[in-house]
């Protein structure tokens, strides 16, 4: 065989060999009839280390074809490590085209968020799952968990959320934040943060999840109800956010705080990267946004 | 054609892109029930296997997925040697037994709740159906509510087994467990998986 040619042409199309997709295929299939159900898969190695998304990664590989056009972020970025190499790895093993943009791409993987450009019917959303058992810190045995599932025996999470009232005043859950689904089974969404659940509530996107480390595939079907678990007296909410993003002036978005300097100087910028420059480049302006506009690095610390 | 060359002939012509085609039609079908999912002809399976049934045959079993064939398809050794052939999978001997059932003739099948349901822990090992129909609109228009679809949707395929509507009830209501089904049309596809809710529509 010839070895010396650049592209990975001995790896099959999309790295995985085809007895594995179908695998992950079936298990794709099963965790979209059974919506929010974790469906055990039989992960394989693959050329990244746990918790860099090898569910995601494994599951985007058994969809994708060669028409499709691939996101990915990584806490909402297009540019940091994970999204970069993961993109590249996709770009190498299946030459598929890749974007930035939210609303062109057919299927978005993402670690940790959801973009805050609404979603249309034919996109796929690939999220990376680190624990995909929500009970998991609440019982560590995988039986327990399992007959709890079975039996819909959800009053542990709930004796959870009333603890953190009890200590806090309120669910002090942020991310990870549990959800019901088609009213039956508690579900991870992932660690996005809580104000992305009530994006997943009837998203006419199809959203699948997948978990390397723990081989678990699950799935929420479009158009199907994702409740927020809480009380009658301590509804679910949001965060929110007291001032607008720094760059781009948008409002009701997410934002990360980004530290300019060692001396307290922070800013509130959007996560999603792609949202916040298609606002810049449609002529917000945020307080801090740079006169001349667009190039990302530019925040350089103040002396 | 002998039987040998029967088996042989009539696999995807691209086994990795056509499979691909195949399961991402199969999976926004599932992912929206009583959608019409287009299929172009990409396997030649003997008769009575139709062609869309062969290529969800071929896209989804391999020897992890025992295979359960209804009498028709039974009573053809060419089907059996395709299958064996191009997928590898191995002949269940109960429909209980099944990951996936072909049927060839929905109007005599057996009962829904005769194939494998799965478990409470995992209702996943459960059979998967794939009907053989004649097309998606000449039959009897069932109303479809659920997850994957908006608000309602329709579907009406022909020949479908007796009592199928309140056997789909009866499905519906041992969620997590039970079947679902994938209805495989001349040239196109479609799927009732296990939470869609299925009524008659009153003419």
């Amino acid at each position: 065989m010839n070895a010396q040619s650049n592209d990975i042409a001995t790896y099959n199309f999309a790295y995985l060999d085809e007895q594995t997709k179908r695998m992950i295929r079936r298990a794709i299939l099963k965790g979209i009839a059974i919506p929010g159900y974790q469906v055990p898969f039989a992960s394989r190695e693959m050329p990244m280390p746990y918790g860099w998304g090898t569910g995601g990664v494994q599951v985007t590989a058994s969809i994708i074809g060669p028409d499709d056009v691939l996101k990915v972020i990584d806490q909402g970025a297009d540019d940091t490590t994970n999204a970069v190499s993961i993109r590249a790895f996709f770009k190498k093993v299946a030459k598929v085209a890749v974007t930035t943009e939210t609303a062109k791409a057919s299927i978005i993987q993402t670690r940790h968020r959801i973009p805050e450009h609404p979603l249309n019917a034919g996109q796929v959303l690939v999220f990376q799952v680190p624990i995909p058992e929500p009970l998991r810190f609440l019982e560590p045995r995988e039986t327990e968990t399992r007959k709890m599932h079975a039996l819909e025996e959800y009053g542990l999470m709930h004796v959870k959320l009333y603890e953190d009232i009890a200590k806090h005043g309120r669910i002090a859950t942020t991310y990870a934040y549990p959800v019901k689904v088609e009213g039956r089974y508690v579900t991870d969404p992932s660690p996005t943060p809580k104000f992305d659940n009530p994006k997943m509530h009837r998203s006419p996107a199809l959203q699948l999840f997948g978990a390397g480390r723990e081989k678990r595939i699950y799935a929420v079907p479009p158009f199907t109800d994702v409740v927020s678990l809480d009380f009658e007296d301590h509804p679910f909410e949001v965060q929110t956010f007291d001032q607008p993003c720094a760059l781009c002036g948008a409002e009701n978005v997410y934002l990360d705080e980004v530290i300019l300097d060692d001396h307290g100087g922070h800013m509130f910028v959007c996560s999603d990267t792609d949202h916040c420059e298609k606002r810049r480049a449609d002529g917000h302006h945020g307080h801090l946004a740079p006169e001349t506009h667009l190039a990302s690095e530019e925040t350089e610390p103040a002396e | 054609m002998d039987i040998a060359t029967q088996s042989i002939d009539g696999g995807f012509a691209e086994p990795v892109f056509n499979a691909q085609t195949v399961f991402r039609a199969i999976m926004d079908a599932m992912a929206r029930p009583g959608t019409v999912q287009n299929l172009p002809q990409l396997a030649r399976p003997p008769a009575p296997l139709s062609a869309t049934a062969g290529a969800v045959a071929l896209s989804l079993c391999d020897n992890d997925t025992p295979v359960w064939l209804d009498p028709p398809l039974q009573a053809e050794a060419s089907v059996k040697a395709w299958l064996g052939f191009h997928t590898g999978a191995p002949l269940a001997n109960t429909p209980a037994d099944a990951h996936f059932a072909l049927i060839a003739n929905p109007k005599e099948m057996a009962a829904l709740d005769g194939f494998a349901q799965g478990t409470q822990e995992y209702p996943d090992r459960s059979t998967t159906l794939i009907l053989l129909v004649d097309d998606l609109a000449s039959g009897p228009s069932l109303l479809l509510e659920g997850p994957g679809i908006e608000r309602t949707s329709m579907i009406a395929p022909p020949g479908m087994p007796r009592h199928f509507v309140e056997q789909c009830k009866q499905n519906n209501q041992r969620f997590p467990r039970g079947v679902d089904i994938i209805l495989a049309a001349p040239g196109s596809l479609s799927c009732l998986p296990r939470t869609t809710r299925i009524k008659l529509m009153e003419a």
